[in-house]
């Protein structure tokens, strides 16, 4: 099968789209590259390709991991399976 | 794959080696460009550099400004300089500097004797200069000569999850060969910027990292109007899919691979402590970051982008690769190496560096680049401050 979505390391709690999309409602095949693994997700939005996926419930306040690092923290709690982006993520930085 | 152990390269007076073998008409300052531009019309084969700057600077602004000039003249890429600026004095400071190097170079200053009169100076001179780089043949250099700069643009998750980590493959397979290798985009480490720390081979390399990193942000922080989510990540980022400033750092930072920088280099400075992995703090404006690089002596760039950046530079020969497949497909005309395949992990990390070297072999001794072929010679300056 495919791979739809990619994500770096075992720790991440998103994922990246890495076909042209996945739609609403799809079951999605996820690989790991850091340990080689595979996990299935399924989505709740349309994704286009290169954006990110909530693999766990996630809440207001909660950080974003990615590469295995603090990558921002959740401004609107996101559901597994959700869009994940500027309209629910913000960066601790500035 | 077995790493080639050499190039086709031109060879240099002071030891150092060119993957081009440009003559360059440089321009002091801005109102010398319409000279320096009328020269090269004049004398085909010729380039000229024009630029926005080179008046009423000072202070390190200033230092920058003639770094840039005799670090750009001395590049191992360019055979050949012709100066000219306003004034005698400036533009005999940057011959003199480019004439440490050995290469053929020659100053012509505009007052006193007018635009006319000085391009029909200059342009004689340049023709004897491009007639004599003409002869000049490419030779057998060993992978040492080689001076590798990197920088991404219009980076998108696709950069971050393959072409910026195809990049790093290389690294890891090029440095025990010797070679000179260079990243900067001080900003856009925000968020990685102590993982980024950690990298530095020495202590004292570590420590100057941070000390110029929290310059960069102290300056940034004093600067900003907004809290910069319009600049970094940029609108093309966002569209990618990149949400955050850290999101773009940590993708960003995969371009080193596992090297570790010996030294932290000034804007334009030339690295001093040998072969390997240098930090230079450069904006992470791509025109401007690799003019930087390329005046500190970097003779090949690498530039992976997800939504596909175009800037190319007038004397380093900027490779592109994207792992986007959308880019490869809209705006193919602008890659060099395709490592797309990897997001349908139809090739592998190991494969895609791979590629990414053969790339670089055949730009290394002497194919046009799609920067070179579509025209991009942006060299663009670094202004610190205002001028007096």
């Amino acid at each position: 099968m495919a791979t739809d979505i990619i994500i770096h390391d075992q720790k991440d709690n998103v994922g990246v789209v890495v076909v042209e999309k996945i739609t609403s409602k799809q079951d999605c095949a996820c690989w790991i590259m850091e340990n080689d693994d595979s996990t299935k997700i399924q989505s709740l939005d349309e994704i286009p390709l290169g954006h990110k996926i909530a693999m766990i419930d996630l809440k207001e306040g909660d950080t974003i991991i990615k590469y295995g690092h603090d990558i921002g923290k959740v401004i609107k709690s996101i559901k597994k399976g959700e869009h994940v982006h500027v309209h629910n993520v913000k960066t601790k930085k500035w | 794959m077995e790493i080639p152990k050499s190039f086709l390269g031109y060879k240099r007076e002071n030891g150092r080696a060119g993957t081009r073998n440009h003559v360059i008409i440089l321009p002091v300052d801005d109102i010398s460009n319409a000279c320096a531009e009328a020269v090269a019309n004049n004398i085909k084969g010729t380039i000229a550099l024009p630029h926005s700057y080179g008046r009423l600077q000072f202070g390190a602004d200033l230092e920058l400004h003639f770094r840039t000039m005799i670090g750009t003249g001395s590049n191992p890429n360019v055979a050949a300089v012709i100066v000219i600026g306003i004034e005698p004095k400036w533009t005999k400071k940057i011959v003199d500097g480019i004439a440490k190097t050995g290469k053929p170079v020659e100053g012509f200053h505009i007052e006193r004797t007018g635009d006319i009169g000085t391009v029909m100076k200059a342009s004689k001179k340049a023709q004897e200069y491009v007639m004599w780089a003409s002869e000049k043949q490419r030779e057998e250099c060993p992978m040492s000569d080689l001076w590798i700069s990197v920088k991404c643009g219009e980076s998108d998750t696709t950069s971050g999850l393959a072409a910026n980590p195809t990049v790093g493959n290389l690294m890891d397979k090029l440095e025990p060969m010797g070679v000179h290798l260079c990243f900067g985009e001080t900003s856009e480490l925000t968020g990685a910027e102590k993982v980024c720390a950690t990298r530095g081979a020495t202590k004292e390399a570590s420590d100057k990292f941070m000390k110029t990193w929290s310059a960069y942000n102290d300056f940034i922080l004093k600067e900003a109007t907004d809290d910069l989510s319009e600049s970094q990540p940029t609108a093309g980022n966002i569209a990618g899919g990149l949400t955050t400033i850290e999101e773009k750092a940590f993708g960003n930072f995969q371009k080193i691979g596992n090297c570790k920088f010996v030294d932290v280099l000034e804007p334009a400075e030339e690295p001093k402590k040998g072969k390997g992995l240098y930090f230079m703090d450069t904006s992470s404006a791509a025109a401007e970051c690799v003019t930087l690089q390329a005046a500190a002596g970097f003779n090949i760039h690498l530039f992976p982008t997800g939504q596909g950046n175009i800037v190319g530079n007038p004397i380093e020969p900027v490779i592109k690769l994207t792992a986007n497949p959308l880019t490869v497909k809209g705006m193919g005309e602008h890659i060099d190496c395709d490592v797309s395949k990897i997001l349908s992990r139809e090739m592998n990390m190991s494969q895609a560096g791979d590629e990414l070297i053969k790339t670089t072999m055949r730009v290394a001794n002497g194919r046009l680049t799609c920067a070179e072929a579509l025209g991009h010679k942006e060299f663009v300056m670094t202004k610190l401050y205002r001028s007096a």
